[in-house]
């Protein structure tokens, strides 16, 4: 059952399995096990990276394309459906239209590129998203009436699922049954079905061919599939999930501007979480994105509590300081891929 | 020939600045072996790869199955039952044995019949069918290339040198192999340096030079006359008698 439900594709590692395990449990019992809205943020945000960076996986590691763009389609379905809330008022209604819309412009939008420029070389296709990348950004920024601009959009979501609504008068296990409890477990499920999907994806004969074009291309045409139609299909399925994770994480923040979908930073954070993880494996992502956002939120307490405990020792506590934390997330990331050039994955795994 | 599965007429083929196929004329009989050989560089590969659509030829047709498919795209060229075995063998290293046969039967299922046969032919990929088809020696990546391209029934097999570089024992499972499909009725276009083994499979020949065919005929009369080998092949053939 379990391994139908992982498509066959077995974690083939005791300690990758426990720590899966670990991720799952955590992410499934955050709210009671992690109390506190930070907390609840954070896991959150991890489940919708979760399926942001295993649709960008699915594009990188397992079809060899590289693309800038997924930012862009991250944000397409997050601005769907902030605009759909902004315009139609908290209902189910906008978030359901919102969402397919969001999702089918973004896929439409990345059929279009690849129509243009999937059979330009890698390098290419990788500067045309990026042109195309930034061009929605500042159009984005641009269009204020429509988009709010580089303020964004606020709005609000149907009642259920704000923290005013009250499941329960009283506190279970210590923690208040609220909306925003609603609203997480929405995001948990909704994000472990698109993962469980995407592992059902690269795990299908689809996914091997995906596999053998990222190794040679030109071995997989003399076999008889059509290297572009694969590249173009495996491009607009990753755009379709990224745009799903957006409006997720659209819903979560109630809020949707350029900085939380759009910008570059979020690009290049993916990219990292691939990396670190361990490209051409779901599981990667998973490990990725849990470790990054992680480190991302909590780094600055630990340093903060260094500190406190080498106050006395004049250089090394301005060393751990919390304000020079990206400097050490800086440093873990080049560690992680000096001693993991496989990502974590590949090293639990052994290959 | 009117009973030719596969006819090249006039083929030339630009790879940049250099005219590699000068007018290629060759034709393959059904159900037979036909072997391609020539010293280096004469054209031999270009040929291979121009008739699978690698390289587009720029003048001259190319007629399989009583069709033209010069212009055809290569997956195009492959769904019409051609496989291709290339020099460097092209298997996918990352995929284990198994995905590689899977990718190679285009995902309709293994039929267990012919796996059955292929494992008598070439054991150890019965034994390393799980494993990463990367960490094979050099000779079972050549007989899973090999295999790869018998999984399913193809009308036409071009293979290109299977033998480069192998160790006497898998020249002979290579052999035999070939002669199986032979049997079998198989259409394959081999090119080949090593003459011992054309001689051993093939039914006709054909010798390129210069990207031109300079002779044709039945491998058993080239066999038998040692001076018609001296005039076409020179040196190269004697060096690998």
């Amino acid at each position: 059952m379990i391994v139908k439900l992982l498509s066959g594709d077995r974690p083939r590692s005791k300690m990758l399995s426990a720590v899966l395990l670990l991720i799952l449990f955590g992410l499934l019992f955050a709210p009671f096990l992690f109390p506190g809205t930070r907390s609840l943020d954070t896991a959150a945000r991890i489940c919708i990276f979760i399926v942001l960076v295993a649709s960008y996986d699915l594009l990188l590691g397992y079809t060899g394309v590289v693309s800038f763009a997924h930012t862009m389609f991250f944000g397409i379905g997050a601005y769907g459906t902030a605009i759909a809330l902004v315009n139609m008022g908290a209902s189910y209604s906008a978030i359901a239209l919102g969402t397919v819309c969001g999702a089918l412009v973004a896929g439409a939008f990345a059929f279009v590129i690849t129509l243009f420029s999937l059979r330009v070389k890698a390098i290419f296709f990788a500067m045309m998203t990026l042109a195309v990348a930034s061009a929605f950004l500042v159009l984005v920024s641009q269009l204020s009436g429509f988009t709010g601009g580089e303020d964004g959009l606020s709005y609000r979501i149907p009642r259920e699922m704000t923290p005013a609504f009250k499941l329960v008068k009283e506190k279970v296990l210590g923690v208040r049954l609220n909306g925003k409890l609603i609203t997480y477990y929405v995001v948990f499920f909704s994000s472990l079905c698109l993962f469980l999907v995407l592992l059902r994806m690269v795990n299908s004969p689809f996914g091997r061919v995906l596999q053998a074009i990222r190794e040679n291309a030109f071995r997989a045409e003399a076999i008889g599939y059509k290297v572009v139609r694969y590249r173009s299909v495996a491009t607009i399925l990753s755009a379709v999930m990224a745009a799903l994770a957006g409006s997720l994480m659209a819903l979560w923040l109630r809020y949707t501007g350029p900085a939380t979908t759009l910008s570059m930073d979020i690009m290049v954070d993916i990219l990292l979480m691939v990396v670190i993880g361990g490209m051409g494996s779901m599981y990667g992502a998973v490990i990725g994105a849990v470790l990054f956002l992680l480190t991302q939120s909590y780094l600055q307490n630990l340093l903060g509590l260094l500190q406190e405990s080498l106050g006395s020792l004049p250089i090394v506590s301005e060393v751990v300081s919390p304000e020079r934390w990206l400097l050490w997330l800086g440093m873990l990331f080049i560690c992680s891929i000096y001693w993991f050039p496989k990502g974590i994955v590949g090293r639990l795994r052994g290959t | 020939m009117s009973d030719a599965l596969l006819s090249l007429n006039g083929v030339h083929t630009h790879i940049g600045p250099y005219h590699i196929l000068q007018g290629v004329d060759l034709e393959v009989p059904r159900g037979g072996v036909t072997v391609l050989l020539g010293r280096n560089g004469a054209g031999k590969t270009t040929t291979l790869r121009t008739i699978m659509g690698l390289w587009q030829a720029s003048k001259g047709t190319i007629q399989f199955d009583g069709t033209e498919i010069q212009k055809e795209t290569t997956p195009a060229i492959a769904q019409r039952e051609i496989a291709f075995v290339p020099e460097d063998m092209g298997i996918f290293t990352d995929l284990t044995v198994h995905e590689n046969m899977l990718l190679a039967a285009r995902n309709s299922a293994i039929d267990e019949e012919r796996l059955g046969w292929i494992f008598g032919l070439f054991p150890p990929l019965k034994t390393f069918w799980q494993s990463a088809a990367g960490n094979l020696s050099g000779g079972q990546k050549q007989m899973l290339a090999v295999a790869r391209a018998i999984i399913e029934p193809r009308k036409l097999i071009l293979i290109d040198e299977p033998t480069k570089g192998l160790a006497p024992a898998i020249i002979n499972a290579m052999i035999a192999a070939l002669k199986e499909l032979k049997e079998m009725q198989t259409t394959i276009l081999l090119v080949e340096q090593n003459f011992s083994m054309a001689r051993a499979v093939g039914d006709t020949v054909a010798v390129m030079d210069d990207g031109q065919i300079v002779y044709s005929g039945a491998m058993a009369e080239l066999a038998a006359d040692a001076g018609l080998q001296e005039r076409l092949m020179g040196l190269s053939l004697e060096a690998h008698q």
